[in-house]
């Protein structure tokens, strides 16, 4: 992995912030009101290299590490778009890369990285598991040179705009292995061959994220599209965690950045009582405050994406980036609505979408509480709570 | 297609300037590739692209410039070139930048030097033509299209707002207008090229110039900012009231007319 310096990731940071002028506020303001799939937005990332950020150069992609890939979403994010769009495209090649045989890398990685192909759906979620993943029920059952899928997956975002998805079922009954997390199996999907037996139901939300539930009847997956062995797919699950949490924390600290931007722009332009009203302390103290709250977010989230590039472990770091990133960022976004005041609730000054965007980060991809809990039990030692 | 680009590092157009000691205040400011320099680095990369070739951006400066030279390269450009003065000389002006290029330029057969019109900063317009006229090539100013047919170029020239197309021949040297092109970003390929691309850094002594070849023919005597603008003055009234007051304002007080 090439490591850059800092006058390049300056660069990368101003070539990246360069692209997101091309797409500004009233871009992502129209594609949220018609609740569309940001397309142009996306070609244009991928044209230009940034979202294969993290596949090697041998497979097609730039070779580099997460310390670029988080500064790539963190500028999309404060620019005023959403990384949300693609930004699994970056990090779900991780578990082929990582666990994949050299065949599966050889024939998918360069695809992905030129975006021939998207692989930017993860079907893990279940209605009936939630974040318990070790009790889902999707099954897949090997069948000659094939495995047959059955079952539904909820909250698989960009299903609908993805090629394949990397997907988590379960190949032997969980009452039939020893630990609950053996059984399970993670395979590589191809929709497009499966389109006929994958029904995707798009789910309306307060947000444009293009998320989905997707029915699995009888689809059909060779078995050279298994991911390493059978029954360990969980670890490979979570091996690929990590990346996903710094990431996330990313887009996080962009959009705190953004709403203390455009706070600080606001507070100073808008004369109230003839006077700035960033000049009270009612407002300028709750900006000042998230602005810290992200700083200190940043540097959690600098560490764990140093470590992670280093190759050491950052378990501990990436989940206390991603909750410390995407608190201070909805408090930044309960700042710049306070600053905004009437306005804030006005879609043309775009705060109140960034608003309901930033929100997601608290619960998904994982719930603060379960990060929270990892930190209590894996972290200091205290009692396993469930 | 021997093509080479003057590029200069300025301050960021939306930089506030203020001034210490005489002097403007560098610290903290953002500084970038001139503007109409881009346009001259995009217009050598399609030329090259379309005829093949080399592109090759020089910049005369200190060391600080290597961060635009780095994003030329992650542009498209094949080398840069670095003169770093910053040891040798302590004043400089158009004169001075002139004749390092053109004592750089003079044995390496170029075919095409583009350069932006003018710098955002200093605003001349001054160091392309001169380098011009010591290579003693031809040269186009504020151009707005570049067309090259063998050796015959036409090329359209912005005058005032109006176009004068003139055809001229290699070798030549153009500066880039607004409107010539739309400058590309660098995209993370373009990034990770850049990196394997060389970049040279020479001194004076490389090109065998002494300090005395390139001092300034200019005095810098002072440098202040522009007077604030005052609050401008609204008439009222009837119309005509306003027009003779106005006119009588303008003979009286402004005494422009």
């Amino acid at each position: 992995m090439a490591i850059s310096t800092k006058q390049e990731l300056e660069l990368i940071r101003e070539s990246v912030k360069a692209l997101c002028t091309k797409f500004p506020e009233a871009y992502w303001r129209e594609t949220d009101e018609k609740n569309a799939y940001p397309e142009e937005f996306i070609q244009a990332l991928t044209k230009e290299g940034w979202l294969s950020v993290l596949i090697p150069e041998e497979y097609g992609g730039a070779g580099l590490g997460m310390v670029e890939a988080c500064a790539i979403l963190e500028e999309i994010n404060r620019s005023g778009g959403n990384s949300g769009a693609g930004h699994a495209q970056m990090y779900t090649m991780g578990a082929v890369l990582r666990h994949g045989s050299e065949e599966q890398k050889r024939r998918y990685l360069p695809k992905v990285a030129s975006g021939e192909l998207r692989l930017q759906a993860f079907g893990i979620t279940e209605p009936t598991a939630g974040s318990d993943t070790t009790s889902i029920e999707t099954t897949a059952e090997l069948k000659g040179d094939r495995y047959i899928v059955n079952g539904q997956k909820i909250w698989t975002s960009r299903a609908e705009y993805s090629d394949l998805m990397l997907l988590l079922a379960r190949t032997t009954p969980k009452d039939q292995v020893n630990k609950k997390t053996d059984g399970l199996s993670l395979f590589l999907l191809d929709m497009k061959d499966q389109q006929h037996n994958i029904t995707i139901r798009p789910i309306d939300t307060m947000i444009n994220h293009a998320t989905t539930e997707v029915f699995f009847e009888n689809v059909e997956i060779p078995v050279e599209n298994l991911i390493g062995v059978e029954g360990k797919g969980f670890r490979y699950v979570l091996s690929g965690m990590n990346a996903e949490r710094i990431l996330i924390a990313s887009e996080s600290v962009g959009d705190g950045y953004y709403f203390v931007d455009k706070s600080v722009q606001y507070a100073n332009e808008r004369v109230v009582f003839n006077r700035p009203i960033g000049q009270n302390q009612g407002v300028q103290f709750p900006i000042a405050q998230s602005y810290m709250e992200i700083e200190a977010a940043r540097l959690m989230r600098d560490k764990a994406a140093e470590l992670f590039d280093a190759g050491e472990n950052c378990a501990a770091e990436a989940n206390m980036a991603k909750y410390l990133a995407s608190e201070a960022a909805w408090k930044a976004a309960n700042a710049a609505m306070s600053t905004y005041g009437g306005y804030g609730f006005a879609t043309e000054y775009n705060i109140e979408r960034k608003f309901r965007e930033a929100r997601l980060f608290i619960v998904a991809p994982i719930t603060n509480n379960l990060v929270v809990s990892y930190v209590g039990q894996h972290v200091l030692g205290l009692p396993r709570s469930f | 297609m021997n093509i080479f680009v003057l590029m200069k590092r300025t301050f960021d157009t939306e930089e506030k300037i203020s001034i210490s000691g005489g002097k403007i205040n560098e610290d903290g400011a953002e500084f970038i590739i001139n503007p109409y320099d881009e346009y001259a680095i995009e217009e050598a990369i399609q030329v090259r692209d379309a005829q093949g070739g080399e592109v090759t951006v020089i910049t005369v400066g200190s060391e600080e410039a290597e961060k635009q030279l780095r994003t030329a390269l992650a542009m498209g450009a094949d080398k840069a070139v670095l003169i770093n003065t910053e040891d040798d000389l302590e004043y400089s002006d158009q004169f001075t930048t002139a004749k390092i290029l053109a004592e750089y330029l003079k044995d390496k057969d170029a075919d095409l030097i583009i350069g932006g019109n003018v710098a955002i900063d200093g605003g001349s317009g001054q160091v392309g033509p001169r380098v011009a006229e010591l290579l003693n090539i031809p040269y186009v100013t504020t151009i707005t299209n570049l067309e090259i047919n063998g050796s015959t170029v036409t090329v359209v020239r912005d005058v005032e707002g109006d176009s004068e197309v003139i055809e001229t021949s290699l070798p030549l040297l153009v500066t880039a207008q607004q409107g010539l092109n739309e400058p590309r970003y660098p995209s993370l390929p373009g990034i990770m090229k850049a990196k394997k691309k060389p970049l040279d850094e020479l001194e004076l002594d490389d090109l065998d110039l002494e300090e005395d070849d390139v001092e300034a023919k200019t005095k810098t005597i002072e440098i202040y900012l522009p007077a604030q603008k005052q609050a401008g003055k609204v008439l009222e009234g009837e119309l005509a009231d306003q027009v003779k007051e106005l006119v009588s304002l303008l003979h009286n007080e402004a005494k422009v007319v």
